[in-house]
Protein backbone atom coordinates (compact mmCIF):
# COMPACT_ATOMS: atom_id res chain seq x y z
CA UNK A 1 0.00 0.00 0.00
CA UNK A 2 1.20 3.73 -0.91
CA UNK A 3 -0.20 6.02 2.28
CA UNK A 4 -0.03 9.86 2.35
CA UNK A 5 -1.00 11.77 5.53
CA UNK A 6 -1.32 15.71 5.47
CA UNK A 7 1.90 15.75 3.16
CA UNK A 8 3.15 19.05 2.43
CA UNK A 9 5.89 20.38 0.45
CA UNK A 10 6.39 23.96 0.78
CA UNK A 11 9.27 26.32 -0.78
CA UNK A 12 10.51 30.07 -0.36
CA UNK A 13 7.76 31.21 -2.87
CA UNK A 14 5.04 28.94 -3.48
CA UNK A 15 3.64 26.03 -1.69
CA UNK A 16 3.92 23.12 -4.11
CA UNK A 17 1.76 20.51 -2.78
CA UNK A 18 -0.21 21.11 0.36
CA UNK A 19 -2.14 18.88 3.10
CA UNK A 20 -2.55 15.95 0.28
CA UNK A 21 -3.98 12.37 1.94
CA UNK A 22 -4.48 9.20 0.32
CA UNK A 23 -3.87 5.58 -0.15
CA UNK A 24 -3.48 3.27 -2.70
CA UNK A 25 -3.75 -0.40 -2.56
CA UNK A 26 -2.53 -3.68 -4.55
CA UNK A 27 -4.89 -4.00 -7.82
CA UNK A 28 -5.37 -0.34 -8.23
CA UNK A 29 -3.45 1.92 -10.90
CA UNK A 30 -4.11 5.51 -9.70
CA UNK A 31 -3.88 8.14 -12.43
CA UNK A 32 -2.37 11.26 -11.45
CA UNK A 33 -3.66 14.47 -13.30
CA UNK A 34 -3.71 18.32 -13.38
CA UNK A 35 -2.95 21.16 -15.26
CA UNK A 36 0.95 21.80 -15.17
CA UNK A 37 2.46 23.30 -12.01
CA UNK A 38 -0.32 21.56 -10.13
CA UNK A 39 1.92 19.36 -8.00
CA UNK A 40 2.00 16.11 -9.37
CA UNK A 41 5.92 15.82 -9.61
CA UNK A 42 6.67 17.30 -6.56
CA UNK A 43 4.81 14.71 -4.94
CA UNK A 44 5.73 11.68 -6.61
CA UNK A 45 9.36 12.83 -6.21
CA UNK A 46 8.42 12.98 -2.27
CA UNK A 47 7.33 9.25 -2.36
CA UNK A 48 10.69 8.03 -4.48
CA UNK A 49 12.58 9.73 -1.52
CA UNK A 50 14.49 12.57 -3.79
CA UNK A 51 12.91 15.60 -1.95
CA UNK A 52 11.83 15.82 1.54
CA UNK A 53 8.82 16.73 2.60
CA UNK A 54 8.01 19.91 4.61
CA UNK A 55 5.79 18.28 7.15
CA UNK A 56 3.26 15.19 6.53
CA UNK A 57 4.08 11.37 6.16
CA UNK A 58 4.26 9.10 3.27
CA UNK A 59 4.90 5.06 3.51
CA UNK A 60 5.20 2.59 0.77
CA UNK A 61 4.35 -1.24 1.44
CA UNK A 62 4.83 0.00 5.35
CA UNK A 63 8.41 1.41 5.16
CA UNK A 64 8.02 5.42 6.04
CA UNK A 65 9.83 7.60 3.09
CA UNK A 66 11.96 9.52 5.39
CA UNK A 67 12.67 7.05 8.28
CA UNK A 68 13.24 3.86 6.57
CA UNK A 69 14.23 5.64 3.23
CA UNK A 70 15.74 2.64 1.60
CA UNK A 71 13.58 -0.31 2.20
CA UNK A 72 11.02 2.09 0.66
CA UNK A 73 12.78 2.33 -2.10
CA UNK A 74 13.67 -0.97 -2.72
CA UNK A 75 9.73 -1.92 -2.89
CA UNK A 76 9.35 1.01 -5.65
CA UNK A 77 9.95 0.95 -9.24
CA UNK A 78 10.58 5.06 -9.71
CA UNK A 79 10.43 6.45 -13.28
CA UNK A 80 11.56 10.13 -13.10
CA UNK A 81 9.62 12.88 -15.18
CA UNK A 82 11.57 12.89 -18.65
CA UNK A 83 13.02 9.77 -17.78
CA UNK A 84 16.44 10.92 -17.18
CA UNK A 85 19.58 8.41 -17.47
CA UNK A 86 22.85 8.27 -18.36
CA UNK A 87 23.75 9.22 -21.75
CA UNK A 88 27.01 7.86 -22.70
CA UNK A 89 26.19 4.71 -21.54
CA UNK A 90 24.89 1.60 -23.36
CA UNK A 91 21.64 0.30 -23.08
CA UNK A 92 23.14 -2.69 -21.90
CA UNK A 93 25.47 -1.68 -19.53
CA UNK A 94 22.91 0.51 -17.65
CA UNK A 95 20.31 -1.97 -17.71
CA UNK A 96 22.96 -4.11 -15.43
CA UNK A 97 23.90 -1.13 -13.36
CA UNK A 98 20.52 -1.07 -12.22
CA UNK A 99 20.22 -4.65 -12.16
CA UNK A 100 23.12 -4.70 -9.59
CA UNK A 101 22.29 -1.80 -7.63
CA UNK A 102 18.80 -3.67 -7.23
CA UNK A 103 20.61 -6.68 -5.71
CA UNK A 104 19.37 -9.11 -7.84
CA UNK A 105 21.31 -12.33 -7.86
CA UNK A 106 22.62 -13.77 -10.91
CA UNK A 107 20.07 -16.35 -11.99
CA UNK A 108 17.04 -13.64 -11.23
CA UNK A 109 19.12 -11.20 -13.16
CA UNK A 110 19.57 -13.11 -15.99
CA UNK A 111 15.70 -13.85 -16.20
CA UNK A 112 15.00 -9.90 -15.37
CA UNK A 113 16.98 -8.38 -17.81
CA UNK A 114 15.52 -11.15 -20.82
CA UNK A 115 11.98 -9.99 -19.50
CA UNK A 116 12.35 -6.24 -19.60
CA UNK A 117 14.37 -6.31 -23.10
CA UNK A 118 11.78 -8.66 -24.44
CA UNK A 119 8.71 -6.38 -22.68
CA UNK A 120 10.26 -3.39 -24.11
CA UNK A 121 11.22 -4.35 -27.13
CA UNK A 122 15.00 -3.14 -26.28
CA UNK A 123 16.66 -6.10 -28.14
CA UNK A 124 17.62 -4.40 -30.96
CA UNK A 125 19.02 -1.53 -29.09
CA UNK A 126 20.86 -3.06 -26.42
CA UNK A 127 24.67 -2.07 -27.96
CA UNK A 128 23.79 2.17 -28.86
CA UNK A 129 24.19 4.88 -26.35
CA UNK A 130 21.24 6.08 -24.45
CA UNK A 131 21.69 9.82 -25.83
CA UNK A 132 21.65 8.32 -29.55
CA UNK A 133 18.21 7.03 -28.74
CA UNK A 134 14.63 8.35 -29.97
CA UNK A 135 12.58 9.72 -27.23
CA UNK A 136 10.27 6.67 -27.12
CA UNK A 137 13.18 4.07 -26.81
CA UNK A 138 14.62 6.64 -23.83
CA UNK A 139 11.41 6.45 -22.26
CA UNK A 140 10.76 2.78 -22.50
CA UNK A 141 14.64 2.48 -21.24
CA UNK A 142 13.34 4.33 -18.26
CA UNK A 143 10.25 2.18 -17.76
CA UNK A 144 13.17 -1.09 -18.41
CA UNK A 145 15.00 0.15 -15.47
CA UNK A 146 11.56 0.85 -13.16
CA UNK A 147 9.92 -2.39 -13.79
CA UNK A 148 13.85 -4.44 -13.14
CA UNK A 149 13.53 -6.16 -9.82
CA UNK A 150 9.88 -7.09 -10.11
CA UNK A 151 8.82 -4.09 -7.46
CA UNK A 152 5.50 -4.41 -5.53
CA UNK A 153 4.93 -0.36 -6.05
CA UNK A 154 5.76 1.62 -9.06
CA UNK A 155 5.10 5.10 -9.64
CA UNK A 156 5.90 6.20 -13.72
CA UNK A 157 5.80 10.20 -13.65
CA UNK A 158 4.30 10.31 -17.91
CA UNK A 159 4.92 6.58 -19.05
CA UNK A 160 3.86 7.43 -22.20
CA UNK A 161 5.35 10.62 -22.75
CA UNK A 162 6.91 11.22 -26.53
CA UNK A 163 5.78 7.21 -27.41
CA UNK A 164 3.96 6.59 -30.81
CA UNK A 165 0.11 5.48 -31.05
CA UNK A 166 1.53 1.43 -31.04
CA UNK A 167 4.14 2.19 -28.04
CA UNK A 168 1.39 4.12 -26.03
CA UNK A 169 -0.77 0.66 -26.81
CA UNK A 170 2.21 -1.47 -25.66
CA UNK A 171 3.14 0.26 -22.40
CA UNK A 172 -0.49 0.43 -21.30
CA UNK A 173 -0.65 -3.20 -22.12
CA UNK A 174 2.01 -3.81 -20.05
CA UNK A 175 0.78 -1.58 -17.25
CA UNK A 176 -2.22 -3.68 -17.20
CA UNK A 177 -0.53 -6.40 -16.92
CA UNK A 178 0.80 -5.57 -13.93
CA UNK A 179 -1.75 -3.92 -12.12
CA UNK A 180 -3.35 -6.82 -11.18
CA UNK A 181 -0.85 -7.46 -7.88
CA UNK A 182 1.15 -4.27 -8.03
CA UNK A 183 -0.06 -0.39 -6.48
CA UNK A 184 0.78 1.52 -9.48
CA UNK A 185 0.68 5.69 -9.85
CA UNK A 186 1.01 7.35 -12.85
CA UNK A 187 0.57 10.86 -13.94
CA UNK A 188 -0.76 11.79 -17.68
CA UNK A 189 -2.10 14.50 -19.57
CA UNK A 190 -3.64 12.01 -21.73
CA UNK A 191 -7.38 11.61 -20.30
CA UNK A 192 -7.53 8.82 -22.70
CA UNK A 193 -4.86 7.12 -20.85
CA UNK A 194 -6.76 7.32 -17.64
CA UNK A 195 -10.11 5.19 -19.18
CA UNK A 196 -7.35 2.84 -20.93
CA UNK A 197 -5.34 2.02 -17.59
CA UNK A 198 -6.83 3.76 -14.26
CA UNK A 199 -9.18 2.18 -11.83
CA UNK A 200 -9.08 5.66 -10.18
CA UNK A 201 -8.25 9.00 -10.87
CA UNK A 202 -7.16 11.90 -8.27
CA UNK A 203 -7.42 15.50 -9.70
CA UNK A 204 -5.06 18.21 -8.05
CA UNK A 205 -4.99 21.96 -8.61
CA UNK A 206 -2.48 23.93 -6.97
CA UNK A 207 -1.10 21.09 -4.83
CA UNK A 208 -4.82 20.35 -3.08
CA UNK A 209 -7.03 17.10 -4.41
CA UNK A 210 -10.19 18.47 -6.22
CA UNK A 211 -11.59 14.89 -7.31
CA UNK A 212 -10.83 11.08 -6.46
CA UNK A 213 -12.94 8.71 -7.75
CA UNK A 214 -13.05 6.56 -10.70
CA UNK A 215 -12.99 7.77 -14.15
CA UNK A 216 -16.47 6.12 -14.64
CA UNK A 217 -17.45 8.20 -11.48
CA UNK A 218 -15.77 11.54 -12.64
CA UNK A 219 -17.14 11.10 -16.37
CA UNK A 220 -20.83 11.60 -14.89
CA UNK A 221 -19.82 15.00 -13.26
CA UNK A 222 -19.44 16.16 -16.90
CA UNK A 223 -22.40 18.41 -18.93
CA UNK A 224 -22.17 15.57 -21.28
CA UNK A 225 -22.95 12.72 -19.00
CA UNK A 226 -26.18 10.75 -20.56
CA UNK A 227 -26.06 13.50 -23.22
CA UNK A 228 -27.56 12.32 -26.44
CA UNK A 229 -25.53 12.82 -30.04
CA UNK A 230 -27.43 12.22 -33.27
CA UNK A 231 -25.75 13.11 -36.82
CA UNK A 232 -27.79 13.30 -39.98
CA UNK A 233 -27.75 12.15 -43.28
CA UNK A 234 -27.56 15.62 -44.72
CA UNK A 235 -27.66 19.37 -43.19
CA UNK A 236 -30.98 20.50 -44.63
CA UNK A 237 -33.20 19.69 -41.71
CA UNK A 238 -30.66 20.22 -38.92
CA UNK A 239 -32.33 23.26 -38.21
CA UNK A 240 -35.55 22.04 -37.96
CA UNK A 241 -34.77 19.40 -35.73
CA UNK A 242 -32.83 21.15 -33.45
CA UNK A 243 -35.67 23.08 -32.84
CA UNK A 244 -37.94 20.06 -32.62
CA UNK A 245 -34.97 18.74 -29.42
CA UNK A 246 -34.97 21.61 -27.80
CA UNK A 247 -38.17 21.81 -27.13
CA UNK A 248 -38.46 18.44 -25.37
CA UNK A 249 -38.99 18.96 -21.19
CA UNK A 250 -35.81 17.21 -20.24
CA UNK A 251 -33.71 18.67 -22.35
CA UNK A 252 -31.55 21.85 -21.47
CA UNK A 253 -29.69 22.57 -23.96
CA UNK A 254 -28.60 21.71 -27.10
CA UNK A 255 -25.18 22.14 -29.02
CA UNK A 256 -24.66 22.12 -33.12
CA UNK A 257 -22.19 21.12 -35.15
CA UNK A 258 -22.58 22.29 -38.93
CA UNK A 259 -20.12 20.55 -40.60
CA UNK A 260 -20.91 17.34 -39.53
CA UNK A 261 -24.58 17.79 -39.16
CA UNK A 262 -24.54 16.90 -35.55
CA UNK A 263 -26.82 17.62 -32.80
CA UNK A 264 -25.52 17.44 -29.50
CA UNK A 265 -28.70 17.36 -26.51
CA UNK A 266 -28.08 17.57 -23.39
CA UNK A 267 -30.04 16.55 -20.50
CA UNK A 268 -31.77 18.22 -17.28
CA UNK A 269 -29.92 17.06 -13.89
CA UNK A 270 -31.09 13.27 -13.75
CA UNK A 271 -32.81 13.01 -16.89
CA UNK A 272 -32.73 10.40 -19.78
CA UNK A 273 -33.58 11.71 -22.71
CA UNK A 274 -32.51 9.43 -24.85
CA UNK A 275 -35.88 7.41 -25.52
CA UNK A 276 -37.18 10.23 -26.29
CA UNK A 277 -35.29 11.49 -28.91
CA UNK A 278 -34.92 8.78 -30.74
CA UNK A 279 -38.50 8.46 -30.77
CA UNK A 280 -38.58 12.02 -32.44
CA UNK A 281 -36.28 10.79 -35.14
CA UNK A 282 -38.73 7.90 -35.80
CA UNK A 283 -42.09 10.23 -35.59
CA UNK A 284 -40.13 12.49 -38.00
CA UNK A 285 -38.49 9.61 -40.39
CA UNK A 286 -35.36 10.89 -40.29
CA UNK A 287 -32.31 9.54 -42.06
CA UNK A 288 -29.70 9.30 -39.14
CA UNK A 289 -25.95 8.39 -39.67
CA UNK A 290 -25.78 7.67 -36.13
CA UNK A 291 -27.02 7.81 -32.51
CA UNK A 292 -25.59 7.28 -29.56
CA UNK A 293 -26.00 8.24 -25.39
CA UNK A 294 -22.74 9.64 -24.22
CA UNK A 295 -20.98 8.69 -20.78
CA UNK A 296 -19.82 11.87 -19.98
CA UNK A 297 -16.13 13.63 -21.16
CA UNK A 298 -13.35 13.47 -18.62
CA UNK A 299 -11.57 16.71 -20.25
CA UNK A 300 -14.26 18.90 -19.56
CA UNK A 301 -14.51 17.66 -16.17
CA UNK A 302 -10.59 17.96 -15.77
CA UNK A 303 -11.62 21.60 -17.33
CA UNK A 304 -14.51 22.60 -15.24
CA UNK A 305 -12.60 21.13 -12.08
CA UNK A 306 -9.13 22.72 -12.50
CA UNK A 307 -9.40 26.08 -13.80
CA UNK B 1 30.72 -1.42 -0.10
CA UNK B 2 28.96 -3.48 -3.13
CA UNK B 3 27.51 -0.21 -3.93
CA UNK B 4 30.80 2.33 -3.61
CA UNK B 5 32.45 -0.67 -6.00
CA UNK B 6 29.17 -0.46 -8.76
CA UNK B 7 29.31 3.17 -8.54
CA UNK B 8 33.09 2.89 -9.15
CA UNK B 9 33.17 0.84 -12.46
CA UNK B 10 30.58 2.55 -13.81
CA UNK B 11 31.74 6.52 -13.54
CA UNK B 12 35.47 4.76 -14.65
CA UNK B 13 33.91 3.59 -17.30
CA UNK B 14 31.97 6.88 -18.17
CA UNK B 15 35.59 8.69 -18.73
CA UNK B 16 36.60 6.09 -21.50
CA UNK B 17 32.95 6.66 -23.15
CA UNK B 18 33.93 10.14 -23.98
CA UNK B 19 37.24 11.73 -25.60
CA UNK B 20 37.98 13.62 -22.11
CA UNK B 21 40.10 10.28 -20.70
CA UNK B 22 42.19 10.76 -23.64
CA UNK B 23 42.44 14.14 -23.61
CA UNK B 24 43.35 14.17 -20.12
CA UNK B 25 46.14 11.51 -20.19
CA UNK B 26 47.69 13.09 -23.62
CA UNK B 27 47.95 16.86 -21.62
CA UNK B 28 48.82 15.45 -18.78
CA UNK B 29 51.60 13.27 -20.10
CA UNK B 30 52.87 15.98 -22.43
CA UNK B 31 52.62 19.08 -20.39
CA UNK B 32 54.53 17.15 -17.37
CA UNK B 33 56.68 15.80 -19.74
CA UNK B 34 57.39 19.45 -21.34
CA UNK B 35 57.97 21.36 -18.59
CA UNK B 36 60.51 19.07 -16.52
CA UNK B 37 63.00 19.30 -19.40
CA UNK B 38 61.81 23.25 -20.58
CA UNK B 39 61.51 24.88 -17.51
CA UNK B 40 62.73 22.34 -15.21
CA UNK B 41 66.05 22.24 -16.61
CA UNK B 42 66.28 18.30 -16.32
CA UNK B 43 69.36 17.87 -18.13
CA UNK B 44 71.49 20.99 -16.93
CA UNK B 45 70.95 20.64 -13.68
CA UNK B 46 73.24 17.01 -13.92
CA UNK B 47 71.20 15.63 -11.10
CA UNK B 48 69.78 12.56 -11.25
CA UNK B 49 66.87 12.91 -9.59
CA UNK B 50 62.92 13.87 -10.70
CA UNK B 51 62.78 17.03 -8.68
CA UNK B 52 61.66 18.56 -11.60
CA UNK B 53 59.35 16.96 -12.86
CA UNK B 54 57.60 16.58 -9.31
CA UNK B 55 57.64 20.34 -8.65
CA UNK B 56 55.40 21.17 -11.22
CA UNK B 57 52.58 18.57 -10.37
CA UNK B 58 50.84 21.30 -8.31
CA UNK B 59 50.46 23.65 -10.50
CA UNK B 60 49.38 21.17 -13.77
CA UNK B 61 46.78 19.48 -10.94
CA UNK B 62 45.58 22.70 -10.39
CA UNK B 63 44.16 23.54 -13.75
CA UNK B 64 43.44 19.82 -14.75
CA UNK B 65 41.55 17.79 -11.90
CA UNK B 66 38.87 20.88 -11.61
CA UNK B 67 38.37 19.87 -15.20
CA UNK B 68 38.58 16.10 -14.31
CA UNK B 69 36.23 16.77 -11.09
CA UNK B 70 33.76 19.85 -12.81
CA UNK B 71 31.08 17.00 -14.47
CA UNK B 72 30.96 14.89 -11.25
CA UNK B 73 27.90 16.05 -9.77
CA UNK B 74 27.03 19.53 -11.95
CA UNK B 75 26.92 17.21 -14.87
CA UNK B 76 24.45 15.42 -12.76
CA UNK B 77 22.57 17.37 -11.83
CA UNK B 78 21.82 19.26 -15.43
CA UNK B 79 20.71 16.05 -17.18
CA UNK B 80 18.26 14.95 -14.29
CA UNK B 81 20.01 11.48 -13.55
CA UNK B 82 20.73 12.60 -9.88
CA UNK B 83 16.47 12.16 -9.72
CA UNK B 84 17.70 8.28 -10.97
CA UNK B 85 20.72 7.81 -9.18
CA UNK B 86 19.15 9.12 -5.47
CA UNK B 87 15.93 6.90 -5.56
CA UNK B 88 17.78 3.77 -6.47
CA UNK B 89 18.59 2.02 -2.98
CA UNK B 90 22.27 3.69 -2.26
CA UNK B 91 23.29 5.76 0.30
CA UNK B 92 24.43 9.46 -0.49
CA UNK B 93 27.95 8.62 0.55
CA UNK B 94 28.26 5.41 -1.09
CA UNK B 95 27.84 7.61 -4.37
CA UNK B 96 29.80 10.20 -3.49
CA UNK B 97 32.60 8.01 -2.02
CA UNK B 98 32.52 5.93 -5.52
CA UNK B 99 32.42 9.20 -7.83
CA UNK B 100 35.93 9.89 -5.87
CA UNK B 101 37.58 6.67 -6.02
CA UNK B 102 36.62 6.59 -9.19
CA UNK B 103 38.50 10.15 -10.34
CA UNK B 104 40.95 8.95 -8.20
CA UNK B 105 41.24 5.67 -9.65
CA UNK B 106 41.67 7.88 -13.36
CA UNK B 107 44.73 9.80 -12.10
CA UNK B 108 46.66 7.53 -10.65
CA UNK B 109 46.55 5.58 -13.81
CA UNK B 110 47.52 8.79 -15.58
CA UNK B 111 50.60 9.48 -13.10
CA UNK B 112 51.39 5.79 -13.66
CA UNK B 113 51.92 6.31 -17.61
CA UNK B 114 54.62 8.72 -16.82
CA UNK B 115 56.86 6.03 -15.83
CA UNK B 116 59.02 6.55 -19.07
CA UNK B 117 60.74 8.87 -16.97
CA UNK B 118 61.38 7.11 -14.30
CA UNK B 119 62.66 4.78 -16.67
CA UNK B 120 65.17 7.66 -18.27
CA UNK B 121 66.57 8.79 -14.99
CA UNK B 122 68.01 5.57 -13.42
CA UNK B 123 68.97 5.27 -17.02
CA UNK B 124 71.41 8.56 -16.67
CA UNK B 125 72.37 7.90 -13.19
CA UNK B 126 71.57 6.48 -10.25
CA UNK B 127 68.57 8.50 -8.38
CA UNK B 128 67.29 7.66 -5.07
CA UNK B 129 64.74 5.82 -6.08
CA UNK B 130 62.83 5.73 -2.48
CA UNK B 131 62.75 9.69 -3.05
CA UNK B 132 60.79 9.17 -6.10
CA UNK B 133 58.75 6.58 -4.93
CA UNK B 134 57.60 9.03 -2.04
CA UNK B 135 57.11 11.34 -4.85
CA UNK B 136 54.77 9.59 -6.65
CA UNK B 137 52.61 8.93 -3.69
CA UNK B 138 53.09 12.36 -2.53
CA UNK B 139 51.83 13.35 -5.84
CA UNK B 140 48.84 10.83 -5.85
CA UNK B 141 47.70 12.60 -2.72
CA UNK B 142 47.88 15.54 -3.69
CA UNK B 143 45.32 15.19 -6.87
CA UNK B 144 43.37 12.82 -4.29
CA UNK B 145 43.16 15.93 -1.51
CA UNK B 146 42.34 18.31 -5.30
CA UNK B 147 39.68 15.73 -6.18
CA UNK B 148 37.82 15.59 -3.14
CA UNK B 149 37.94 19.84 -3.26
CA UNK B 150 36.71 19.41 -6.55
CA UNK B 151 33.85 17.01 -5.52
CA UNK B 152 32.48 19.74 -3.29
CA UNK B 153 32.63 22.37 -5.52
CA UNK B 154 30.82 20.40 -8.17
CA UNK B 155 28.13 19.66 -5.50
CA UNK B 156 27.47 23.09 -4.93
CA UNK B 157 26.61 23.93 -8.58
CA UNK B 158 24.19 22.79 -11.55
CA UNK B 159 26.92 24.78 -14.20
CA UNK B 160 29.64 22.90 -14.73
CA UNK B 161 32.05 26.00 -15.81
CA UNK B 162 30.91 27.37 -12.34
CA UNK B 163 32.44 24.02 -10.51
CA UNK B 164 35.49 24.25 -12.94
CA UNK B 165 36.28 27.90 -11.23
CA UNK B 166 35.22 27.09 -8.11
CA UNK B 167 37.40 23.93 -7.97
CA UNK B 168 40.53 26.09 -9.20
CA UNK B 169 39.78 29.03 -6.84
CA UNK B 170 40.01 26.91 -3.80
CA UNK B 171 42.45 24.63 -4.84
CA UNK B 172 44.58 27.34 -5.32
CA UNK B 173 44.05 29.03 -1.89
CA UNK B 174 44.21 25.81 0.20
CA UNK B 175 48.08 24.97 -2.27
CA UNK B 176 49.39 28.60 -1.24
CA UNK B 177 47.92 28.86 2.28
CA UNK B 178 51.26 28.69 3.85
CA UNK B 179 52.51 31.65 1.61
CA UNK B 180 52.31 35.55 2.06
CA UNK B 181 49.50 35.51 -1.16
CA UNK B 182 47.33 33.76 1.72
CA UNK B 183 48.57 34.55 4.47
CA UNK B 184 48.59 38.71 4.09
CA UNK B 185 44.73 38.05 3.95
CA UNK B 186 45.23 37.55 7.38
CA UNK B 187 48.08 39.50 8.93
CA UNK B 188 47.21 42.65 11.26
CA UNK B 189 43.49 41.41 12.32
CA UNK B 190 43.74 38.04 12.83
CA UNK B 191 45.43 36.41 16.19
CA UNK B 192 48.97 34.71 15.25
CA UNK B 193 47.51 30.93 16.04
CA UNK B 194 44.92 31.11 13.31
CA UNK B 195 47.86 32.73 10.91
CA UNK B 196 49.52 29.71 12.23
CA UNK B 197 46.46 27.10 11.62
CA UNK B 198 46.01 28.88 7.96
CA UNK B 199 49.32 28.36 7.16
CA UNK B 200 49.42 24.45 8.26
CA UNK B 201 46.97 23.59 6.00
CA UNK B 202 49.05 24.33 2.85
CA UNK B 203 49.06 21.47 0.64
CA UNK B 204 51.77 22.65 -1.10
CA UNK B 205 54.14 22.50 2.30
CA UNK B 206 52.86 19.31 2.59
CA UNK B 207 53.52 17.83 -0.97
CA UNK B 208 56.77 19.71 -0.67
CA UNK B 209 58.06 17.86 2.81
CA UNK B 210 56.85 13.76 1.23
CA UNK B 211 59.10 15.17 -2.36
CA UNK B 212 61.82 15.72 -0.26
CA UNK B 213 61.54 11.88 0.38
CA UNK B 214 60.26 11.99 4.06
CA UNK B 215 57.03 10.11 4.24
CA UNK B 216 55.31 11.52 7.68
CA UNK B 217 52.38 10.30 8.96
CA UNK B 218 51.46 13.89 9.92
CA UNK B 219 51.42 14.60 6.12
CA UNK B 220 49.80 11.62 4.87
CA UNK B 221 47.26 11.68 7.82
CA UNK B 222 46.68 15.59 6.47
CA UNK B 223 45.85 14.39 2.91
CA UNK B 224 43.66 11.63 4.62
CA UNK B 225 41.63 14.64 6.77
CA UNK B 226 41.14 17.01 3.85
CA UNK B 227 40.11 14.25 1.76
CA UNK B 228 37.65 13.08 4.73
CA UNK B 229 36.83 16.56 5.38
CA UNK B 230 35.85 17.88 1.68
CA UNK B 231 34.14 14.26 0.63
CA UNK B 232 31.72 14.77 3.78
CA UNK B 233 31.07 18.06 2.94
CA UNK B 234 29.77 16.79 -0.57
CA UNK B 235 27.69 14.36 1.10
CA UNK B 236 26.10 17.34 3.03
CA UNK B 237 25.71 19.34 -0.11
CA UNK B 238 24.17 16.85 -2.10
CA UNK B 239 22.30 15.37 0.80
CA UNK B 240 20.97 19.35 1.23
CA UNK B 241 19.87 19.91 -2.13
CA UNK B 242 19.64 17.26 -4.61
CA UNK B 243 16.39 18.53 -6.11
CA UNK B 244 17.80 22.06 -6.84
Amino acid sequence: MIKTEHLCKRYPALTAVADLSFEVRPGEVLGFLGPNGAGKTTTMRMLAGFITPTSGHASICGHDIESETLAARQCLGYLPEGAPSYGEMRVSSFLDFVAELRRLDRSRKRARLDYVIERLQLASVLDQTIETLSKGFRRRVGLAQAIMHDPPALILDEPTDGLDPNQKHEVRALINEMAREKIIIISTHILEEVDAVCTRAIIIARGRIVADDTPLQLATRSRYHNAVSLQLESREKLEAVRAAVAALAQVAAVEVSEREARLTALPRAGAQILQEISELTRRQGLQLKELHLEAGRLDEVFRTITT
Amino acid sequence: MRNVALILRREFASYFATPLAYVFILIFLVLSNAFTFYVGDFYQRGQADLRPFFMFHPWLYLFLIPALTMKLWAEERKSGSIELLMTLPVKVWEAVVGKFLAAWLFTAIALALTFPIWITVNYLGSPDNGVIFASYLGSLLLAGGFLAIGSCMSALTRNQVVAFILGVVACFVLLLAGYPLVLDAFQGWAPQTLINAVASLSLLTHFQSITRGVLEARDVLYFAMLIGFFLFTTVVAIDLRKAD
